[in-house]
């Protein structure tokens, strides 16, 4: 019995730094392009810095990484979610969405804020940084109701 | 005096066959053109729509209204599933649009026209995803940008079909929202059983 426990084990062991040498694209950008959202609407310092903390890792191209994704499987996972976050709304992406583009997707981030929905609660359980306070909604959702009805 | 007689009943019949197939023809022009209620009103605003009224009625007689007619009915499947609650079949029939706005043939319209469709049904075709695979809530936030793009698409593409804009003026925050609906009577499909006869309707389409 406890030989054949010690055989899984190895050979989980084995899997686990095996797939250590398998390699994953990395969502980093150096340029901040001209069509990001930060860029084009220019908010207050402090809802700029909630936007980078809390949403830009999933929703732009250029992810601020923690240690543990150069560990695999959780980088596959991450990579995962980032190209789906990416695929659902782009803040470095924004200024080619079109007009209605936009405006449903300021509607969206209004919504899923307001409601507790965004950033995602598996986020937030390691960064910690990235809860965003009820004072910080308000601040930020004010201003993105201004953004869209701007547009 | 029997000869003016016959003479009048002959002018009679002339004057009334004349009417009678004179109104016919402007019948048929209706059908030809725009909706009969359009077309009243464009007469009531008179010469002013007199261009805009020809283009339109140019659209009716080369482009084909029935093109909207899967995106309506889809788009009114979901509307009827949100009045009943019915999440699932919400679901289904998002699922449905989300294909027959990828298969929408845009190259029958004008160049303006085709951008503004494809942005149209870019957007849209997100909103009909997602209500395949959202909760009930979800699903009527989506709904809620949808009906503004189908509107949108509509003015465009035109419709076959008599609807109606409803409005609800409770919805998204006390901003309000659109939807469209087969019938008169107001079901509201933002919420449901809880709401049902609330809003009113802004005009037929």
């Amino acid at each position: 019995m406890i030989k054949i426990l010690k055989v899984i084990a190895t050979i989980a062991l084995t899997a686990l730094i095996g797939i250590q040498f398998i390699p994953t694209s990395r969502n980093q950008s150096d340029v901040v392009p001209v069509t990001d959202f930060i860029n084009n609407y220019n908010p207050p310092k402090e809802v700029a810095s909630i936007l980078r903390t809390s949403c830009y890792d999933c929703h732009s191209n250029n992810t601020n990484y923690p240690w543990y994704n150069k560990i695999q499987p959780v980088a596959w996972y991450l990579e995962d979610h980032v190209s789906h976050g990416k695929e659902e709304f782009n803040f470095s992406e924004f200024g080619d969405y079109s007009d209605r583009r936009k405006k449903s997707k300021l509607k969206s981030l209004l919504r899923q804020v307001e409601q507790d929905e965004m950033p995602l609660d598996p986020y937030t359980l390691i960064h910690s940084d990235a809860k965003i306070s009820e004072s910080e909604k308000e601040l930020l959702l004010g201003w993105v109701n201004k953004v869209l009805e701007s547009i | 005096m029997k000869n003016i007689k016959s003479i009048l009943s002959v002018m009679l019949i002339t004057i009334l066959t004349f009417t009678v197939t004179s109104c016919r023809d402007t019948k048929k022009e209706d059908d030809n053109g725009m909706d009969h209620d359009d077309m009243e009103m464009e007469h009531d605003d008179m010469d002013m729509n007199d261009s805009s009224m020809n283009s339109a009625e140019n659209k009716g007689m080369t482009q084909d209204k029935s093109a909207s007619d899967a995106i309506v009915t889809n788009y009114l499947e979901i509307k009827n599933a949100l009045v009943a609650d019915n999440t699932e079949a919400a679901a289904s029939s998002g699922g449905k649009l989300v294909s027959v706005f990828e298969a929408f043939e845009v190259s029958n319209y004008s160049e303006a026209e085709q951008k503004e469709l494809k942005e149209i049904i870019e957007n849209a075709k997100e909103q009909a995803e997602h209500i395949a695979d959202s909760p009930v809530d979800h699903q009527r936030e989506h709904f809620e940008i949808l009906s503004k793009d189908v509107v949108d698409l509509i003015a465009i593409t035109g419709t076959n079909k008599t609807l109606y804009q409803d409005f609800c003026p409770m919805y998204n925050d006390g901003k309000g929202a659109i939807w469209l609906s087969e019938i008169k009577e107001i079901k509201n499909p933002f919420y449901g059983s809880k709401m049902l006869t609330c809003g009113t309707m802004q005009k037929e389409i």
